[in-house]
């Protein structure tokens, strides 16, 4: 499987939140409160620890702790193995806190790397039906 | 407000409007009434999906004498295929989540 840099995404998502940094690091970091808000998971906040995230939708993410500054910054790997390349996803979320004066200012960032998947539409429409299986099962997540 | 990809997938999630638009995708163009030979539905259903794609942008009607010619609009897909979109709406969502866990925590 090759990658290249030309097909590096990032996703950039922010926003202030009322609550102090101590208490938003707590539902990043501890599993019970993670499951309410993300997915079920067994993380531990220890770099190099390696667990899952289990969506209502069936789908298991691979993740290994990356970065571990409390109150500040964490990073895991998100990665979803799919046997057809076109859906297979290797990627990195950070969260950053920074406090402000009235809270903190939550951002995360997702850098994804996918390998070459069928783009054009227009060509063979080759996995059609797939594409919709994995778009069904990200709009049931965003519900 | 709805997000482009919800309109996009409220639209196909109908599996004989769905069943329309990839026959459109796969075939080229078509008239109504080739549509319905195919869709085993009545050409006024079929007609009513049809409109239902072209307000979301997935099909263009081109009139043609007295037929109408529809046409996949594959850009219209964009907010679907785009995977930063969808990552996105994904993330606003669970901060959503997140903001309702915090009001609920203890101090």
């Amino acid at each position: 499987m090759t990658f290249s840099d030309a097909e590096t995404r990032t996703v950039v998502v922010e926003r202030e939140m009322p609550f102090p940094p101590e208490k938003l690091w707590r539902a990043l970091t501890q599993p019970h409160l993670i499951e309410e808000w993300l997915m079920k998971n067994d993380f531990a906040p220890v770099v190099g620890h390696r667990f899952n995230l289990r969506g209502g939708w069936g789908g298991v993410l691979d993740c290994e702790v990356l970065t571990v500054e409390p109150n500040r910054t964490l990073a895991y790997t998100w990665n979803f193995t799919h046997d057809d390349a076109a859906y297979d996803l290797r990627s990195v979320v950070t969260f950053t806190l920074t406090p402000t004066s009235t809270g903190t200012h939550l951002r995360i960032e997702q850098s994804g790397f996918r390998p070459n998947q069928p783009q054009a539409f227009g060509g063979a429409m080759v996995g059609w039906r797939k594409f919709f299986a994995e778009l069904e099962q990200v709009l049931m997540r965003i519900d | 407000m709805e997000q482009p990809h919800e309109i996009l997938f409220r639209t196909l999630a109908d599996p004989t409007r769905r069943a329309i638009f990839e026959r459109l995708c796969r075939d080229g163009d078509q008239t109504v009434g080739a549509l319905t030979a195919q869709a085993g539905v009545s050409q006024p259903a079929v007609s009513k999906h049809l409109g239902v794609l072209k307000q979301a942008g997935l099909v263009r009607d081109r009139p043609d004498g007295r037929q109408t010619h529809y046409s996949a609009q594959l850009g219209a897909l964009a907010p679907l295929t785009d995977w930063t979109h969808r990552m996105a709406a994904f993330w606003e969502h669970r901060f959503d989540d997140l903001e309702d866990l915090m009001k609920r925590m203890d101090q």
